[in-house]
């Protein structure tokens, strides 16, 4: 028996609320879940009443009983939750409700991610408490303490290891960011990044200059899908999941900085069960939406998912390379975490289907190979494929 | 002004109980110690309640020489707590202990913030007191040898 995930779920809908600056949305975070996905049934055209099945990552706060009484769902069947903090759920979130699909234990199943940081407070913050005993206590009273700091040695031993160098880190914002000025709903629209102003722009945690680090947002995402029974049911053309994956390499997880295989955003040993279920290679893949929570992890992610030898990064990462006109691997073609929106990455996600189905504000000609690598650093860790037709 | 490395107000340790507490307590007598499997003989940090290679229970905190190399080190500038508003740039600096199994501890890299730190460079340990804490606590801090 052939165990695989490929094509045997496709994208119905994907919907968004407006995404606001962090703090600023107007509505209740739970409200902001309901928008997105009402958005996302519209989207696909079918009754939101149709939904079976949520699932989230990232302890996500809405509540999936909660979601299904608010929209008089008659039956939930899947009500899921992928452990792991930060972004490192978003395409994991799709493989559990894929599987769900896949093997009958729900019809349509809504992945969704819903953030408004106004109302419960901000990520990019040390916690303000007296005492702390654990894991905590022994990276805390050292002022080690935010998402940036506990990522940025990571970052700064692979650069040491591969001679890595600051322009690397440069040209995936410069790409972010450019792309963001073709999209009206990123919150960095019109507001264009050249090489000087990130070169001047202040140091957060060395290796990361302010434009290294991710934006902190509100609203909402969601993403509908269904068997590929029904992909022709919808106005868009297919959309086929090929493959997703997550996962943590040995003891990522070990406190105070102790995972052994320590210099990585995690994907060595993901990377080639992704390919092998979607029956791809590196250069099979059109089009890329690589998880920013800071530029360093995207550059260790895009290694270790083999578009780039680790000795190479200082040739392949520049903005050329990058963009969708004419790059050899356009990459956050939305504008990303860093100048779309932040929105643990499920952004990305709907961006990789906007691909297939032809309809980015950065388009990439006739793309048949759409990846997403999810939350890279954190553990767990994931990454799914997304392809069209032809690449069943 | 402190003595200490960084300004007050952190969250400190809370010198109760928990898995971590051996190795607070002998902090507070200068002493640096490591979680050893007392079955296979190995390291392990941060602390656990088996060994990860063996799966015995049966893991001490042992005493360690407080010497080490820089595995990785950062400097911080942005502050994202109060108590480091008026702080300046840090260093926090992970050291590797290879008389442990390269286990690694985090810790601050003493001396001049702005100082060119050298991935490799050999650390030794500081007992850095905290007499006012509430309680009275030890962080291990390191300084270039």
């Amino acid at each position: 028996m052939q165990r695989t995930l490929k094509g045997k779920v496709v994208v119905a809908g994907v919907g968004e609320t407006p995404y606001y600056k962090r703090g600023e949305a107007p509505d209740a975070e739970f409200d902001l879940a309901l928008k997105a996905i009402l958005a996302a049934c519209e989207n696909a055209g079918i009754s939101p009443r149709e939904v079976d099945g949520f699932s989230s990552f990232s302890n996500d706060r809405n509540d999936a009983s909660h979601l299904a009484a608010a929209l008089g769902i008659d039956y939930l069947r899947f009500a899921n939750m992928q452990w792991g903090g930060g972004g490192g759920g978003g395409s994991g979130a799709i493989a559990n409700a894929a599987a769900a699909i896949a093997t009958g234990t729900a019809e349509c199943v809504v992945v969704f991610r819903s953030l408004a940081q106004g109302q419960f407070g901000r990520f990019g913050q040390g916690p303000k408490i007296p005492q702390v005993s654990g894991d905590g206590a022994l990276t805390l009273p050292y002022g080690l303490m935010s998402p940036a700091q506990s990522f940025a040695m990571k970052v700064k031993r692979f650069m040491y290891e591969n001679g890595v160098e600051q322009s690397a880190l440069r040209a995936l914002s410069l790409a972010s960011y450019h792309h963001a000025q073709s999209n009206p709903r990123a919150v960095m629209y019109g507001r264009p990044l050249d090489e000087k102003k990130y070169d001047e722009s202040r140091w957060i945690v060395e290796p990361f200059h302010l434009y290294d680090c991710c934006l902190e947002n509100d609203g909402a995402a969601a993403i509908v899908l269904v068997s590929a029974e029904r992909a022709k049911d919808f106005d868009h053309k297919p959309c086929y999941l090929l493959s997703a994956a997550s996962g943590s390499h040995h003891r990522a997880g070990a406190s105070a900085h102790n995972a052994p295989l320590y210099a990585t955003s995690g994907f060595p040993d993901l990377a080639p069960h992704l390919y092998e279920m979607a029956g791809v290679t590196p250069s099979d893949v059109d089009v890329l939406q690589c998880y920013e929570n800071f530029t360093g992890g995207v550059l260790m992610s895009m290694v270790e998912h083999g578009f780039c030898e680790p000795d190479e990064c200082n040739e392949f990462f520049i903005k050329e390379n990058l963009i969708a006109e004419g790059g050899k691997l356009p990459t956050n073609t939305s504008g990303g975490n860093l100048a779309e929106c932040y929105m643990h990455g499920l952004g990305l996600n709907i961006e990789a289907v906007r691909q297939i189905w032809g309809e980015s504000t950065s388009q990439i000609a006739d793309p048949n190979v759409s990846m997403v690598v999810s939350g890279p650093m954190v553990t767990p860790v994931s990454s799914c494929i997304f392809g069209s037709e032809n690449t069943l | 002004m402190s003595d200490n490395y960084l300004q007050p107000g952190l969250p400190q340790p809370a010198m109760r109980e928990g898995l971590d507490l051996p190795y607070w307590a002998a902090a507070r007598e200068e002493k640096l110690v490591c979680q050893q499997c007392q079955d296979c003989q190995h390291w392990q940090w941060g602390p656990e309640f088996i060994c990860f290679r063996c799966h015995s229970h049966d893991v001490a905190f042992k005493e360690i020489a407080a010497t080490g190399t820089i595995y990785s080190f950062e400097r911080v500038w942005h502050p994202v707590h109060p108590a480091l508003k008026e702080q300046g740039a840090y260093l926090v600096v992970l050291v590797e202990l290879p008389q442990c199994d390269s286990a690694r501890m985090v810790g601050n890299l003493l001396g001049d913030p702005h100082q060119e730190v050298e991935i490799g460079a050999e650390v030794r340990g500081v007992f850095e007191h905290h007499d006012d804490g509430e309680p009275p606590y030890t962080l291990v801090q390191w300084e270039v040898v």
